[in-house]
């Protein structure tokens, strides 16, 4: 068993010259819902990027389940949901599912399973173009869904969403990451990292602080984790 | 290497995808047509004329307009994030690519038949040859245009680039593939060139076919220089698809 499903140490991505991601070490366990949380800009997606092994890194080292990202054997368990919604417009809700699910090896019942998860059944004849904003992004978040996986990486899945809709994916989230998945959820949004139990903040390409939630605001003596993000930046400044 | 199932499943919503945009099949079939329909009035008093250019130009239109098609439908891909999550995905490069130049290639095949006999039948188009013969190259040729459009939209980053290519890569091809002068009459050097240029071998196919009664193996060698171009861009396509980015 891995303690760590997604393990970095000194992590360092360096594109075109500048550094995005700067020495990096911190591992995520399974079971939990941890957040990546930092303002836009601070390297949340690129860290995402080269955990799912679309972004190279320059050095140091990134383990996922025991496996150098990238791995060819990593493809069947990871399910990357990107921040703008990578599906197919001119397609179906289902035609976009079933395709996926035929490259994931899946089938039918794991399409209806997906649709009802993000519950969008009464859209799932509708091309997805002519979908509102949030329905298009749930279409791109019933992808992620489709296969077995083991880690899910959710890219600002919820943002722009309604209160209830969010609220249905963080009960739909907690639910996965019950079933003992490791979950890896970007947000600029400090009102989600509420809803996460271990956070990984991240400024200017470096960890600002990692651990639980519980502990963040203990050390800060703060009531909030929007208010510990700041004490941090304050304190880092100084 | 090539997962059949995978393949398949890539073709079967490629061409899904093209099903949804009624207009853009029917520009694919309408516009080679008129276009050969025009060149037929313009020669309407010089026949001969319209004989021997007409099916040069049968070769020709269908190939660049599957090159504009296919690499725009690419690139698209490669913006909406689509293709980088397939690239996560246990898919392979050649599964992605290979499914795109079967839908393309059939709607290709499909729409140089059409403009073949329409061509033939309707505009008096003569040949020396046999029509079949006129259709396979056509169909080649737009098999081309589909394999170079695939591998070009590698290099573009916006749809503006992916259609500058089209004066960039085939012009030139166009200018000196044989058509406006024939090969023997050019400079050395542009001779030279011009036999290392795909289209080159699609017109001259072209051009015996409307000339030699029996189909010779000079005709024979074009349609496999013609193919093994398609085969290698398809191949250097698939190299420029890189999982991850530096």
């Amino acid at each position: 068993m891995h303690d760590n499903a997604i393990r970095a140490d000194r992590l360092t991505v360096i594109r075109n010259e500048k550094t995005i991601l700067d020495t990096l070490s911190f591992g995520i366990t399974p079971g939990k819902l941890t957040g990546l949380i930092g303002p836009s800009g601070s390297g949340k997606t690129t860290l995402i990027r080269t955990i799912v092994g679309a972004q190279k890194f320059s050095s140091g080292s990134l383990l996922v389940l025991g496996l150098p990202a990238g791995s060819k054997a990593l493809r069947q368990q990871i399910g990357y949901v990107t921040q703008s919604p990578a599906v197919y417009g001119d397609l179906t809700t289902k035609q976009n599912l079933r395709y996926f699910a035929a490259i994931l090896g899946k089938g039918k019942d794991d399409v209806r399973r997906v649709v009802k998860q993000v519950d969008l059944e009464g859209q799932a004849d509708q091309i997805v173009n002519s979908l509102s904003g949030g329905q298009h992004a749930r279409v791109s978040l019933a992808v992620a869904l489709l296969g077995d996986v083991q880690v899910l990486v959710l890219d600002e899945p919820t943002v722009g969403l309604d209160p209830l809709l969010r609220e249905h994916l963080w009960k739909l989230f907690r639910g996965l990451a019950a079933e003992g998945r490791t979950m890896l959820i970007s947000s600029h949004v400090m009102d989600e990292a509420e809803k996460c139990d271990d956070l990984l903040l991240l400024r200017d390409g470096k960890v600002l602080s990692h651990g639980s939630k519980h502990e963040l605001l203990q050390k800060t003596k703060a009531s909030t984790v929007e208010a510990a993000f700041l004490k941090l930046v304050e304190g880092a400044e100084k | 290497m090539i997962h059949p199932k995978m393949t398949l499943a890539t073709a079967g919503r490629v061409l899904r995808q093209l099903l949804h945009d009624p207009r853009t099949i029917a520009m694919m079939f309408v516009v080679p047509c008129v276009l050969l329909g025009l060149l037929a009035w313009m020669y309407s008093d010089t026949p001969l004329i319209f004989d021997t250019i007409g099916a040069s130009l049968l070769g020709i239109f269908p190939f660049v307009i599957m090159f504009l098609i296919t690499s725009i439908t690419t690139l698209r891909e490669r913006t909406t994030g689509t293709l980088e999550r397939l690239l996560t995905m246990p898919i392979g490069k050649l599964d992605i690519l290979v499914g795109y130049a079967l839908v393309f290639g059939f709607v290709a095949a499909l729409q140089s038949l059409v403009a073949s006999l329409i061509a033939v039948h309707v505009y008096g188009l003569n040949v020396a040859g046999p029509e079949w013969m006129l259709v396979v190259i056509a169909v080649v040729d737009a098999i081309l245009g589909t394999t170079l459009g695939l591998f070009v939209s590698a290099f573009a980053t916006t749809e503006f680039q992916a259609v500058q290519f089209m004066p960039a890569f085939i012009f030139p091809q166009f200018l000196l593939c044989g058509l406006l002068v024939p090969l023997d009459k050019m400079p050395r050097v542009l001779h030279d060139i011009a036999n290392c240029l795909p289209l080159t071998y699609a017109v001259s196919a072209m051009q015996r076919v409307s000339t030699e009664a029996h189909v010779s193996s000079a005709t024979y060698h074009d349609i496999l220089v013609v193919l093994g171009f398609a085969a290698a861009a398809v191949l250097l396509g698939a190299a420029t698809l890189r999982r991850q980015t530096r």
